[in-house]
C-alpha cells in the first residue's frame, strides 16, 4: 500500500455454503483512488487479499447488468458506484430478495425462468419475407416503447420491490416493463397472449405502487410506469367483459 | 450438484430504506381516510335517527377532541393528497400536449393545484351558505 494513499473499508456480507450455515460480515481495508468504482474495490480484494471472494461482473460500464448488489443498503451497479462517495466504510451485500448462491452472487433462476413467459420477442402483425424488406416504423411508433427497451436485466428493480421479496410469484417490475415494451411495439400482434399474464394474480395486481423500482433503475426504464399503466388497461379489460358480445 | 442457497428474511423490510418508510406512511394515511368516512357516515346515520341524534353529533364535532382530531386529519389528508399525486404520473399513459410529453412534475403539480382549488371552492360555498 503506497504511503499517503487514501483507504476505505469494504464490509462484505459473505456466504460460503459448505463452510458456514449463515452469512457473516467480513471487512477488508483497501487503498483507493478518486476514479475507483466499488467493483474495482472488490477486484482489489480478490487480487490482493482474498481470492475466494465471489461476485459477478463483466463489462465494467453499466451495460451488461451483471454487477448489481446492495451497496450501503441500496440496489446499485457496483461498476457505476464510486468509492469516493462513501465515508470510512462501504457495506456490500448480494442483491436483496434473491437467494444468495455465494458471497455477492445471487441465484437468478427465478428471473430466468420467468423471462420466456412474457414472450419477449416480436410476433409479427403482418409477417414479411426477406424480399419484402424490413418492417418500417415511424419515430412516434418507436417512441411508444423505446424507453422500455433499454432494460439490461440487472434485476436492481427486483431488489427494490418489497412485493417481490414477500411473494416471488410476482412477475416483477423488470419483466413487466419488457412485456410492455413488446405490447407497445407497432409490429407486434401478441399483446393478447401476454395480457393473460398481466391480468393474472402474479401480474400487475401484485404491485402496490411502491415506486422504488423506477428510482433505482440505472437505465431510466421506469418499470413502475409500465406496471401501473397496465393496471388501467387490465381494469378496462375486466369491465369490457360485461359489454354485450364479449366474455 | 446440490445448491445450498441462503434466503434472507423479510422481517422489518419497510424499515430498511427511508423510501419504504414514506411508502408505508402513504399507505397508512388510507386508514385515516377510512376513519373520516366513518365520521361522516355517523353524521348521516344520526340525521336519519332524528333531530336529537343529529344535534348530539354536531355537539361532538364541536368538542375539543373532535377539533384536535380534525386538525390532525387535515395534515394527514394533505400528505395523502400529495403522496398520491406524486405516484399519479406512473399510473397514466403519456400525456402529450403540442407534440411533447408532459413531465411528471407538471402532472403532480396539476393534481395538487386541482385539489387545492377544489378545497378552496368548497370552503367558499360552505362559507356563503353558512347562517
Amino acid at each position: 500500500m503506497p504511503d499517503g494513499a487514501k483507504t476505505i473499508r469494504i464490509e462484505v456480507l459473505r456466504y460460503q455454503p459448505g463452510e458456514r450455515q449463515e452469512p457473516y460480515a467480513e471487512v477488508f481495508e483497501i487503498p483507493f483512488t478518486h476514479d475507483m468504482s466499488v467493483l474495482e474495490g472488490l477486484q482489489y480484494v480478490k487480487d490482493n487479499l482474498d481470492g475466494s471472494l465471489t461476485y459477478r461482473w463483466s463489462c465494467r460500464m453499466a451495460i451488461c447488468g451483471s454487477c448489481g448488489m446492495m451497496i450501503d443498503g441500496k440496489p446499485r451497479l457496483a461498476c457505476r458506484t464510486f468509492l469516493r462517495d462513501f465515508e470510512g466504510t462501504v457495506r456490500v451485500e448480494a442483491l436483496a430478495h434473491f437467494p444468495i448462491e455465494r458471497d455477492l452472487v445471487v441465484d437468478a433462476s427465478d428471473f430466468v425462468e420467468k423471462l420466456p413467459r412474457i414472450r419477449p420477442w416480436i410476433e409479427a402483425r403482418a409477417p414479411r419475407d426477406l424480399a419484402q424488406g424490413e418492417y418500417l416504423q415511424t419515430p412516434d411508433e418507436l417512441a411508444r416503447y423505446e424507453q422500455f427497451s433499454h432494460c439490461i436485466n440487472c434485476m436492481l428493480c427486483y431488489a427494490a420491490c418489497p412485493q417481490y421479496g414477500l411473494d416471488p410469484k410476482f412477475i416483477g417490475p423488470g419483466l413487466i416493463a419488457l412485456l410492455h415494451r413488446y405490447n407497445q411495439d407497432s409490429r407486434d400482434a401478441a399483446a393478447g397472449k401476454r395480457n393473460e399474464l398481466v391480468h393474472a394474480d402474479e401480474g400487475v395486481w401484485s404491485c402496490t405502487a411502491v415506486g422504488y423500482c423506477s428510482e433505482v433503475c440505472p437505465k431510466q426504464v421506469d418499470p413502475a410506469s409500465a406496471v401501473n399503466r397496465n393496471k388501467t388497461a387490465s381494469a378496462l379489460d375486466w369491465f369490457a367483459r360485461f359489454l354485450p358480445g364479449r366474455g | 450438484m446440490v445448491r445450498r442457497t441462503y434466503t434472507r428474511p423479510m422481517e422489518g423490510w419497510w424499515r430498511r430504506d427511508p423510501f419504504f418508510v414514506r411508502y408505508m406512511a402513504r399507505e397508512a394515511t388510507s386508514l385515516f381516510v377510512e376513519l373520516y368516512a366513518l365520521i361522516l357516515l355517523a353524521g348521516v346515520v344520526s340525521l336519519a335517527r332524528g333531530p336529537a341524534a343529529y344535534e348530539a353529533w354536531l355537539a361532538w364535532l364541536a368538542s375539543p377532541f373532535a377539533i384536535l382530531l380534525h386538525v390532525l386529519l387535515f395534515f394527514v389528508f394533505a400528505y395523502h393528497t400529495l403522496s398520491w399525486f406524486r405516484i399519479m404520473p406512473k399510473t397514466m399513459p403519456p400525456v402529450v400536449v403540442a407534440g411533447r410529453a408532459v413531465g411528471p412534475r407538471a402532472i403532480t403539480g396539476a393534481g395538487v393545484a386541482a385539489a387545492v382549488a377544489a378545497s378552496l371552492a368548497f370552503v367558499a360555498v360552505v362559507a356563503a351558505l353558512a347562517p
